[in-house]
């Protein structure tokens, strides 16, 4: 019959239409699972010993300063009435804590994930943009305005809630107290200061100008272009204690980086001996049971000393193998008859 | 799933009665009918928009989102920026929208060439070229040969002799038969002219316009005269005329309100049991999102009142706890939604389509003869194409070819047909290479009769007398009505194809059947023409299976000649004949064991007196009142004796190709085939046994063939006691409970063998009434095969329903013809067969093609890989979507309950529309766990599917707990292995936004590994839709959170730097390692344990096929085994009546459409119902598309018979 003319309708031959596509088809069977779970078993247990070792050579000395015992150094300072209360905390070192050490701030139970309390800001305004200085948005509420109805910069419960406790670190060398210089440079992203936060301009060269018109925060004893008296250019938005602050926490628990221990004889870290922790106690955490803490840490290549990681992996990096072995009898048992 | 259930159209008043008055415009159109245009496109361009969104958001899913999208811009509950559900929202809108306006625009484009036909309308005396659509109500038009109707028409005049109209119509039920129908005189007499036609001003009244397509009421008032109008007088719009010059008519009903628009109702909205089961699913998942909700916004009272409360120093808020944990059930809707996603529906309808094109490009299901490929026409179904548990077959023109070849005789004691090798004495399988029998001597030999022994007609040329006697009864006895157009072309319409058959080889072996009159019948014996008078018609009934002619040939000599069933006729046989009914046996045994129809012909002669005699009560009896019947047949009977025995024949029903192996295809897939025919229970069972569905090696063949309720049941009860002798009497039901419905489901029995089912129509009858229909249902279910005969169209569908309600199957019916349209309807699947008949079955079947054979892969592979494919979409949808929701939950407890979201909210966006949208789109495109050629090897693969093993509540339950599992893992891991903790600069470790970042990246990686475990066929397309989507993840990432964007808009962008502060920590990729690990590798595990421990068929199968790496192997062709048991079947497939026709003198006054829905029967044959089907016999290279060329028809015969009697 006259069939190549007839097919007007046939439909084409390739390999899409008649679902021929070339493919690779793994399947589940015992020569790729087997090896394949002692290979990751065996490498997961490698990573978990080299995690776990690491963690293990870093130091980390944590302290309590909230002041909820009596016999705490700073239970007079908890007290609400308490006003620029200073009080102190030493520790002492047995051997160097080797440097660079960095210096925390901890808060428990504070809530920085909660929702309304993470949008409260105005990114316009900490974008440096003056006409939200004027109007700053409804996110901020209720730190949007004074009670005089003049706008909040910069607004919001984020940072209105900004951390304020300070702290001196003195070294005891021959009986005389030496302050261990801390350097707060650095501390925030490179990107929160450089791109996402700006200064509005300078109006008649001054930032303090550029803020007329606004209010300080309630809860900040100044305004954010005097955040730091001695550098000139750590101020406004640009403060990095300010800007560590906004990045705000996932997790009701938390630690903050204050500064850092890098300069002169403590670069290469705190040597063995006795430390006082002066502490400027301002910021209150009692009324929600919250706890501040400072602490003292080194790094690794892996970051701070985390022991889950490390034990995580030995643990799966076993279980593997022991699936293996498990996988190896069960298929000598049930190995597929060929003439299924 | 209509939300609003509005209903804006305009309710119009009701029309009661519809009046018009012929030529007169004005005041037809005070009624305002509607005009001949027809609409069936939606939306014109100002309207689209708003329709269309209008109907869009009545479906649930959108509806919801739009609420949805409403919480969101309350400042208070917002715990969402507007986007997130704006753009899936508007891109799901889109893709929607596009594609109604693509169907609109074809719709629009029908509706215009339909519209713009053009059609002469009698305006002030002249013929007019008009559009269709400025046709009026009141117009009359004229019409010419093919054309089609315009609209609803009452029929004025035509050019035929007594005013006749032949039409087709085949666009309004399928059936491709002629149709007669018949002007009133009154009109008719006007004819074409013209004149009298303006002139005419008769007023019609009648029904309104109604969708009932066999009836119409109305009268004709013209002057003072009244004439009753029925369905005989109208022409509907649809139809085509035919073998008509032209005619003239007048419009009754145009465009919309003709029975035609009428009918293009809804068709039924057919959903799979996936669909069902997700609507369950989707109620479930309601529920559980107003749980989570419910469960947070507690957490968050309790969380006030011990914590918030005190917090108040840095964020000070609200005091109410009731209403801070109202607003947080909201806020948490809001951010659980994605439990819920748009996209699932949007997916689900992409795959579906993507899986019928694939149904619709496959050349294993294109038929080359008829030039016809598969096609799906309903996209909706296909995973259920892979769930199939019953198939309902028709068998004529569906099994069979409804083609019947003369195939062997046996005459006298021999048997011919057989060709013998001359050096084995074997006999030979005939195929294409053998020579046929050269006909070439005959003139009128039938071209396309082909037959293999040559030594018949070696016997017809030696003039033996008994092959002699054969081929005469053959040319005789019958009711074939012959129309020669041009002389030697004879065209031979038959009732029943059998019949055909037997007259067309009788033909070509020299013995033409010319032509016949009521009183001769003209036959041409080896070039000689002799007209014999035909004396009486001894007509086929049921009982009597038989039929006689009585013929006195012309030297003058009486004979009669008998052929039937041969169990009837070796009754009347006149003994001495007794050694020839032995070797006949023999050969009709023979016959019968290939699956032949047979038939036995006998004769008598007959002297002149006692004919007469009986002639003489024959009248009497004819024209009786009371019991004509029975003294008819007591008359017959007594003439029908002592016979002489010439011989039998034997008939092939061809099947169609491939049929037997498909049937133990399917059957190996353990799907039950049930046969409803409307043939009778000897056919039907001897086409049963040679296609395979019943065997010789069947336990036993069950025959339900009793006339009364208590037999049938008792017979069924019989037929289960002994498939299963440990049946219990009632406990087989079990109660069934889905949103409060409770059907009664049919548990499956087992029967301890195989075993087939043969009822017949009287059984089935009483079987489906409702105090035996699950008596029926369970021995029938219980059986491999189950064959109905006699079975109405109305029962098909019956049997389809019962099957539907009372077991927990799909369904799907196949078959060819307008009878079988109810059942296509009623299953769950339907599939017509294309490119034979009518289109009837086709234009309400869901799947069509052109051959039985494709049904196996339409099943096996299309089905089985359509359901795997969604099957593992939903799981996977699922458990990505219910896994990605689930981490807020846990993230609740540690953000104060404030609906805070863990995610970025660009990631919450782009997570189902842009990371993991197209590696589950390629899955479930692309997947297949083996080939097309290991699928056809391993139908037992198909059985998964039966049982629902691969999706259901169950599955779905372990996809949620998967999903809890994995969601646990993803944010604890980062939770505990993060916190606390200093990065490698030092700075510290986890704010919100790195935290954001590494339980993203951790599900993305996740989810990522998940699918790659899930896809078993990694074609180039999915290795690019994975790999290209997570890169795109990663590539999206970077670019939200960079710097240019930021200072395009800096809320939105507020994640700057994240990335490249975060994802530089060797611990977080660590961490995303741990998670990713944690979560696939228990599931490799336990499936890889599983498919050792407990391997499926599918583990079985893939594993082959891995080891040989051979390529799929080709189909096997089985050969059918010879049976060696034998049964008779006869052949004759007739119906009561038509002797009546062939003598009637009437139908040559008033032409009786022989195979016309709604006439009455003549004659004394109240049984004689038309068929419905054309059974005009085909010779076998039969035109496969009717539409091209219109067979003559009988109607024309019986033109052909007046004209030359007249």
């Amino acid at each position: 019959m006259k069939k190549e003319e007839e097919g007007s309708e046939r439909p084409d031959n390739t390999a899409f239409t008649q679902q021929r596509l070339p493919a690779w088809q793994p399947i589940l069977s015992a020569g790729i699972v087997i090896p394949g779970f002692l290979l990751i078993g065996l490498a997961f247990i490698g990573i978990g010993i080299a995690l776990f070792l690491t963690s293990q050579t870093i130091q980390v000395l944590e302290r309590d300063y909230t002041g909820y015992e009596q016999t705490s150094p700073c239970f007079t300072c908890s007290s609400p009435s308490a006003k620029n209360c200073t009080c102190e905390i030493t520790f002492s070192l047995d051997k160097i804590f080797t440097g660079p050490v960095f210096f925390y701030y901890g808060l428990t139970n504070y809530y920085q994930s909660f929702r309304k309390y993470g949008v409260s800001k105005d990114d316009n305004q900490l974008f440096g943009d003056t006409t939200y200085f004027k109007n700053p948005q409804d996110s901020c509420f209720p730190y949007q305005r004074d009670s005089n109805s003049r706008p909040i910069v910069p607004c919001g419960a984020l940072p209105n809630s900004m951390f304020n406790d300070t702290f001196e670190l003195f070294h005891e060398v021959n009986k005389t107290k030496k302050r261990v210089p801390l350097d707060g440079k650095g501390i925030a992203w490179w990107t929160d200061y450089n791109i996402k936060y700006r200064n509005p301009s300078f109006v008649n060269g001054s930032l303090a100008n550029a803020f007329e018109g606004t209010e300080k925060p309630i809860n900040w004893p100044t305004s954010a272009y005097e955040l730091d008296p001695t550098d000139p250019n750590n101020n406004g938005f640009l403060n990095q204690d300010f800007l560590v602050w906004m990045r705000r926490a996932a997790l009701p628990q938390f630690r903050k980086l204050y500064r850092r221990i890098t300069e002169g004889d403590y670069a290469a870290g705190l040597p063995a001996g006795d430390y006082f922790l002066t502490i400027h106690y301002n910021y209150p955490v009692l009324n929600f049971d919250g706890r501040k803490m400072v602490v003292f840490s080194n790094v690794s290549w892996m970051g701070g000393k985390n022991d889950f990681l490390g034990i995580a992996y030995l643990v799966v990096g076993s279980l593997c193998v022991v699936m293996s072995v498990v996988m190896l009898i069960v298929y000598a048992k049930y190995k597929f008859k060929e003439d299924s | 799933m209509s939300f609003f259930g509005l209903d804006w159209t305009r309710k119009k008043e009701k029309e009661v009665e519809r009046k018009i008055r012929a030529n007169d415009r004005e005041y037809n159109s005070s009624f305002k009918y509607a005009t001949n245009a027809i609409q069936t496109s939606k939306y014109n361009i100002i309207t689209f928009l708003p329709l269309n969104l209008f109907e869009q958001f009545q479906r649930i899913a959108n509806a919801y989102f739009l609420f949805l999208l409403m919480l969101q811009v309350i400042p208070a509950i917002s715990s969402l920026s507007w986007f997130t559900t704006v753009v899936p929202l508007v891109l799901v809108l889109c893709m929607t929208a596009a594609k109604d306006a693509i169907d609109d625009i074809h719709r629009h484009r029908s509706d215009r060439q339909v519209n713009n036909r053009k059609v002469n309308v009698l305006i002030n005396g002249k013929l007019v070229s008009e559009k269709w659509m400025n046709v009026q109500v009141g117009d009359i038009i004229k019409l010419e040969n093919n054309q089609f109707v315009t609209a609803d028409l009452l029929l004025l005049s035509s050019s035929e002799p007594l005013n006749l109209v032949y039409i087709e119509t085949a666009e309004l039920d399928g059936e491709t038969n002629l149709k007669v129908k018949q002007s009133l005189t009154l009109t008719g007499d006007m004819t074409d002219n013209l004149e009298a036609l303006s002139a005419f001003n008769g007023e019609v009244c009648c029904e309104p316009p109604n969708n009932r397509l066999d009836r119409f009421t109305g009268t004709l008032t013209c002057g003072t005269q009244k004439h009753s109008l029925d369905n005989e007088r109208i022409l509907l719009r649809g139809c085509t005329i035919r073998n008509t010059d032209w005619c003239f008519g007048l419009v009754l009903f145009a465009g919309p309100e003709t029975k035609l628009m009428q009918n293009c109702g809804k068709s039924t909205f057919k959903r799979t049991s996936i669909d069902r089961l997700m609507n369950v699913l989707v109620l479930f998942i309601f529920g559980l999102l107003a749980l989570m909700c419910i469960i947070l916004a507690v957490g968050n009272a309790i969380w006030e009142y011990k914590e918030g409360s005190k917090f108040t120093v840095f964020l000070p808020r609200d005091q109410n706890k009731a209403f801070s944990a109202f607003l947080t059930f909201w806020s948490y809707i809001i951010i659980l939604n994605t439990v819920v996603p748009i996209s699932l529906y949007v997916s689900m309808e992409v795959i579906r389509l993507g899986n019928s094109y694939y149904i619709n490009w496959d050349r294993n299901m294109y038929h080359a003869r008829s030039d016809t490929p598969a096609e799906a026409r309903t996209t909706t179904l296909n995973e259920e194409l892979g769930q199939i548990k019953y198939i309902f077959s028709d068998k004529t023109g569906t099994l069979t070819q409804n083609i019947m070849t003369f195939n062997k005789c046996s005459i006298n004691g021999q048997c011919y047909g057989d060709v013998i090798d001359h050096y084995s004495g074997q006999r030979l399988e005939i195929t294409e290479e053998m020579t046929p029998v050269d006909f070439s001597f005959n003139r009128l030999a039938d071209s396309k009769f082909l037959f293999y022994d040559h030594s018949l007609l070696e016997a017809v040329k030696l003039e033996s007398p008994e092959v002699h006697a054969f081929f005469r009864s053959l040319a005789l006895c019958h009711t074939v009505m012959a129309e020669e157009k041009k002389e030697g072309d004879l065209v031979y319409q038959a009732q029943s194809p059998d019949e055909g058959a037997l007259v067309t080889a009788t033909r070509s072996f020299g013995f033409v059947f010319r032509s016949r009159s009521p009183e001769t019948v003209t036959i041409e014996e080896m070039g000689i023409q002799r007209s014999y008078e035909l004396l009486a018609i001894l007509d086929f009934n049921n009982v009597r299976k038989r039929m006689s002619v009585i013929v006195r040939n012309p030297e003058g000599k009486l004979t009669l000649y008998c052929k039937g069933a041969d169990t009837l006729i070796y009754e009347r046989l006149d003994p001495s004949c007794s050694k020839l009914m032995e070797a006949t046996t023999e050969h009709l045994n023979e016959f019968a064991g290939e699956g032949l129809r047979t038939l036995v012909l006998a004769y008598k002669d007959l002297d002149e007196e006692y004919f007469s005699e009986w002639k003489q009560h024959h009248h009497e009896a004819s024209i009786a009142l009371e019991d004509r019947e029975e003294k008819l047949d007591k008359l017959y009977e007594e003439i029908e004796k002592d016979m002489l025995l010439i011989g039998a024949t034997a008939v092939e029903d061809k099947l169609q190709d491939g049929v037997a192996q498909t049937i133990e295809q399917l059957t190996k897939a353990e799907i039950k085939i049930w046969v409803l025919t409307g043939d009778k229970q000897e056919t039907a069972e001897n086409i049963g046994y040679s296609c395979n569905l019943l065997r010789e090696e069947m336990n036993k063949v069950f025959i339900v063939a009793a006339n009364s309720p208590k037999e049938v049941r008792q017979e069924l009860r019989d037929a289960r006691l002994k498939m299963c002798p440990t049946t219990e009497q009632d406990k087989f039901l079990i109660p069934e409970t889905i949103l409060g419905n409770t059907p009664k489901v049919v548990e499956d029995e087992h029967a301890n063998g195989d075993y087939g089912l043969v009822i017949n129509g009287h059984s089935l009858a009483f079987a489906l009434e409702s105090s035996m229909e699950l008596e029926f249902l369970r021995t029938a279910s219980m059986c491999k095969s189950v064959i109905c005969c006699r079975v109405t169209p109305l029962q098909k569908a019956q049997v389809v329903e019962l099957v539907k309600k009372h077991k927990k199957a799909v369904t799907l019916a196949i078959g060819d013809g307008a009878n079988d349209v109810s059942m296509i309807k009623a299953a769950h699947i339907g599939v017509g067969i294309s490119g034979q008949e009518g289109m009837q079955a086709v234009l309400s079947s869901d799947f069509s093609f052109a051959q039985f054979r494709f049904l196996q892969r339409l099943l096996l592979v299309h089905g089985r890989w359509s359901y795997l494919r969604m099957c593992k979409f939903l799981r996977y949808f699922f458990y990505k979507n219910f896994t990605f929701t689930f981490v807020h939950f846990w993230y609740a407890f540690f953000c104060g309950f404030s609906a805070q979201t863990v995610y970025d909210e660009g990631f919450i966006t782009l997570y189902n529309l842009v990371y993991t949208a197209l590696p589950v789109l390629g899955l479930s495109l692309f997947d297949q766990d083996v080939n097309a050629g290991w699928s056809l090897e391993f139908p037992q693969l198909y059985v998964p599917g039966q049982l629902s093993m691969y999706f259901s509540k169950r599955a779905f339950m372990m996809c949620a707990l998967h999903s809890c599992y994995s969601s646990l893992v993803i944010f604890f891991v980062p939770y505990v292995a993060l916190y606390d903790t200093a990065r490698s600069d030092g700075r510290d470790g986890v704010d919100y936004q790195s935290f954001a970042l590494i339980t993203q990246t951790c599900l993305t990686v996740t989810v990522f590994f998940q699918l790659s475990l899930d896809l078993s066929y990694w074609t180039v397309v999915n290795h690019l839709f994975v790999w290209g989507s997570l890169g795109m993840f990663f590539i999206l990432t970077f670019t939200m959170y960079t710097d240019g964007l930021f200072r395009i808009h800096p809320p939105s962008f507020a994640f700057i730097g994240t990335a490249r502060n975060c994802l530089n920590q060797s611990s977080v990729w660590l961490t995303v390692a741990l998670t990713a690990v944690l979560c696939v590798l228990p599931v490799l595990a336990y499936r890889y344990l599983c498919s050792q421990i407990s391997p499926t068929i599918n583990d079985k199968v893939r594993y082959k096929v891995h080891q040989t790496k051979e390529p799929a192997p080709r189909p096997r062709r089985t050969k059918l085994i010879r049976r060696s048991t034998r049964r008779s079947g006869y052949a004759f497939s007739h119906a009561q009546g038509y002797g009546d026709l062939v003598t009637s003198r009437r139908f040559l006054w008033r032409p009786q459409p022989a195979r016309s829905t709604g006439v009455t029967p003549t004659g004394r044959s109240p049984g004689f119902k038309p068929t419905g089907r054309s059974a005009g016999y085909s010779p076998a290279g039969r035109e496969q598309n009717p539409k091209q060329k219109v067979e003559p028809t009988s109607l024309q015969m019986f033109r052909a018979v007046k004209d030359s009697s007249f």
